[in-house]
């Protein structure tokens, strides 16, 4: 609503208002603050209340029972000088070319092929390449797995044309086991992209690409003048999710290698969980989220903003 | 750029209320109010049942429940007055929940819980040294008892108090494939280290795979500890697990047994894929015939049993020499009574039933495949014939001879082994890291775990 009415000011239109607009508009703007009052509660309850609890936690040295032992922020300076938390910082970033980059980039061209299939084909393309979104997750990790491992399917593919030679057990190989990993988030996540980047594409006036058409552009000049800042916004959404993602990736690594081989696919949402729950240090789990957390908004604000500040 | 500006304003501003309300709770009291640790009053117990009936509430690990249905039925039986409510959840679930489950308002009053220490001190558990002295569960073998005693400084061992009993007692030791053994040339039982490293040669020049063990959740931990318990320094090695002030893993029979299996794992006599193998897919291929050893608990056994009856055999680790006596990793799969537990005196008598009861031992053993521990002058549940229980059986009363139990070394804290142990274990099983290093990042992990 306000985004509307915002939107119209920043383009430069002046609107009058008089005085009795305006405190129309306050009243509006408090029976508005009504309408959202339960949603509000939920959130503050069930999302600001333990986000307030987490940063309190990450001030101390708690088992989650016993006495807690405040210790300032000894818990962060462990975050950033402890290398396996650093290691598992540092493969989340690496898990976003596999989220965002990956599967943007295949969303793509998927949704440009695919809009130029006949409407039955093109929507079966896109059931089968959504479905992963519908299965869980957890469900697929452990296929996956199995898929992955010494004798599964992927290893048979390979030796079947000839490519023995390459064949591993993927997730226990230090440097396969992080793209593997990575492969299923892309499988995950392109049905969404492609799903959002059509629909985008569908949105573009048709005019645009006979004007491209006539000035002699062809298909690929066409992709890069008509279709892609076409679907800027659904882009801007597509790329918020994936990189949420894979920053706060878990339920994949959890079930496919725990974080291993080694600390090769750790990442910092199993290391939260593994530090709050199988070393019982609540502290120092919550300082990881705390960190995660504002490591998530440091790299999703920019996004937000580059896209909105053009529109 | 007005518009920029208002949404400026207000994205500050929120941000500023969101960080007061923040700041504001971080301000409130320390989380933990720690609670009493009053769980030494010593009320008078009763060794009597009550005459009203009662309902024990109990809660279990999934793959226990027929076990312990069994068991609740028998007592039932003999004690109508008295029914069972179960809730069971799987291992690793109920680790995570237990703290919080032992010290709600409404805990059961009786439940599988498998890390004492911290529970202990932190006094949500019901100390149990009222009930021993008053059953005379003082005067049964204590070598595994001895893991389930806290003491006041949250060390465990001798002369700390008793927080736990355990229903089934096991041990672990070596399986192995009679037809695989036979067709590698293998053909008698190993007596020593060195005659079991020769076994594991034999096996691997056969073209097999000398031993099974999946290392993606780390049970890598089994053939090091099998291993080390082997090498002088046992005293220490315990005292390590058991959290003695200053204990240190930086104990030469550590850097041995690591440098041992890391010579085991460059010559191939585990799995390839050792670190893509979980758990239960290395029992599943054992049972399926790959794997000429595998180093596991006695848990397992009724698997084996049932792929290939008479197929598998059972033997105690083997020591430096012929003589040496045996040690071998033994744990009770520990019940606790929570401090707020309704029924404490049922839950004991309970306990004292399953461990001395005839019918109740031989029900341990049949379901479990474990020994029903209690007291040493009864006599041991008789395994049926021609199941591994023989062999297992035979095992346990064999160590307890030689009071040759230890804990697990991942028992030390409830995360060295997911924190520190595995993934060293994961690195140094594939040459990436060295038994040293091993070995000083594990003492390293304890050290930030326990806080000193």
């Amino acid at each position: 609503m306000t985004s509307t009415i915002e939107g119209t000011v920043g383009r430069g239109d002046v609107v009058p208002r008089g005085r009795g607009a305006r405190a129309r508009r306050h009243r509006h703007r408090w029976v508005g603050w009504l309408y959202v009052l339960p949603a509000m509660a939920l959130y503050g309850w069930f999302v600001l209340q333990p986000l307030g609890l987490s940063v309190q936690y990450s001030f101390f040295d708690w088992n989650g029972i016993g006495v807690a032992k405040w210790v300032g922020l000894r818990n962060y300076a462990q975050v950033f000088s402890d290398p396996s938390r650093l290691g598992a910082l540092l493969n989340s970033f690496k898990l976003i070319f596999f989220y965002t980059v990956l599967s943007i980039g295949i969303g793509l061209v998927a949704a440009t092929l695919t809009r130029s299939m006949a409407s039955r084909w093109s929507r079966a393309a896109q059931t089968i390449l959504f479905l992963p979104q519908v299965v869980p997750l957890v469900g697929a990790a452990i296929a996956w797995k199995w898929l992955y491992a010494e004798d599964g399917a992927i290893n048979q593919l390979l030796r079947a044309v000839g490519l023995g030679s390459v064949t591993r057990p993927w997730l226990a190989d230090f440097t396969w086991a992080l793209p593997a990993v990575g492969v299923v988030g892309t499988w995950v996540t392109l049905g969404l992209c492609t799903m959002l980047l059509s629909t985008g594409m569908g949105k573009i006036d048709p005019s645009l690409y006979d004007a491209a058409r006539v000035d002699g552009a062809g298909a690929v000049q066409e992709f890069f003048a008509v279709t892609l800042p076409g679907v800027r916004n659904e882009l801007a959404v597509a790329v918020t999710i994936t990189l949420i993602g894979a920053l706060a990736s878990f339920d994949v690594v959890y079930v496919m290698t725990l974080g291993g081989p080694g600390r090769a696919t750790m990442v910092p949402g199993v290391d939260v969980y593994q530090l709050s729950f199988n070393q019982a240090r609540v502290g120092a789990g919550a300082a990881m989220g705390v960190v995660l957390m504002a490591l998530v908004l440091v790299v999703v604000i920019p996004v937000q903003r580059l896209v909105r500040g053009r529109s | 750029m007005s518009t920029t500006g208002r949404r400026g304003i207000r994205a500050t501003s929120i941000g500023l209320l969101t960080a007061a309300s923040v700041a504001a709770l971080a301000a409130c009291s320390p989380p933990g109010t720690g609670a009493s640790s009053a769980s030494t009053t010593t009320a008078a117990v009763s060794t009597e049942l009550p005459s009203g009936d009662v309902v024990l509430d109990v809660y279990l690990e999934t793959n226990f429940q027929e076990a312990f249905k069994t068991l609740a039925a028998e007592f039932t039986k003999e004690h109508p007055n008295v029914t069972f409510a179960f809730q069971s959840d799987t291992f690793s679930n109920l680790a995570q929940n237990a703290t919080k489950i032992i010290s709600s308002p409404d805990a059961p009053d009786l439940m599988r819980y498998p890390t004492v220490s911290q529970a202990a001190q932190d006094g949500i558990l019901t100390n149990l040294d009222p009930y021993a002295g008053a059953y005379g569960w003082d005067s049964w073998p204590q070598g595994t008892l001895n893991q389930v005693r806290v003491k006041s400084d949250g060390s465990r061992g001798a002369g700390g108090s008793l927080y736990a009993l355990g229903i089934g007692y096991s041990v672990t030791g070596v399986y192995y494939n009679k037809a695989l053994a036979a067709k590698a040339g293998i053909t008698s039982v190993p007596t020593t280290l060195a005659d079991f490293e020769a076994d594991l040669a034999q096996a691997k020049a056969a073209g097999q795979v000398p031993i099974m063990v999946g290392n993606q959740d780390f049970n890598g931990a089994f053939p090091l500890q099998a291993v080390q318990n082997q090498f002088d320094g046992l005293d220490k090695l315990k005292s390590w697990i058991y959290d003695d002030a200053g204990a240190t893993y930086q104990l030469d029979s550590s850097v041995q047994a690591a440098t041992t299996i890391q010579d085991w794992a460059s010559k191939g006599y585990f799995p390839d894929d050792v670190n893509a193998i979980d758990y239960a897919t290395s029992v599943g291929r054992f049972a399926q015939g790959q794997g000429v050893f595998m180093i596991n608990g006695d848990w397992s056994a009724s698997a084996f049993d049932q792929a290939s009856p008479g197929g598998y055999g059972f033997f105690l680790f083997p020591g430096q020499t012929a003589t040496s006596k045996h040690v071998a990793m033994a744990a009770p799969a520990t019940y606790v009574v929570p401090a707020t537990a309704k029924h404490k005196d049922v839950a004991a008598y309970f306990f004292n039933w399953v461990h001395t009861d005839a019918k109740a031992r031989q029900i341990v053993l049949d379901i479990t495949g474990s020994s029903p521990g209690g007291p040493a002058d009864l006599p041991a549940p008789s395994p049926k014939a021609g199941t591994l229980a023989v062999d297992t059986v035979a095992a346990a009363t064999r160590l307890a001879q030689e009071d040759g139990a230890i804990d697990f070394l991942g028992n030390a804290t409830p995360g060295i082994l997911t924190s520190t142990l595995g993934p060293d274990l994961q690195l140094l099983l594939t040459q990436r890291m060295t038994p040293q290093d091993l070995v000083s990042g594990v003492q390293k992990a304890y050290v930030t775990e326990l806080g000193r």
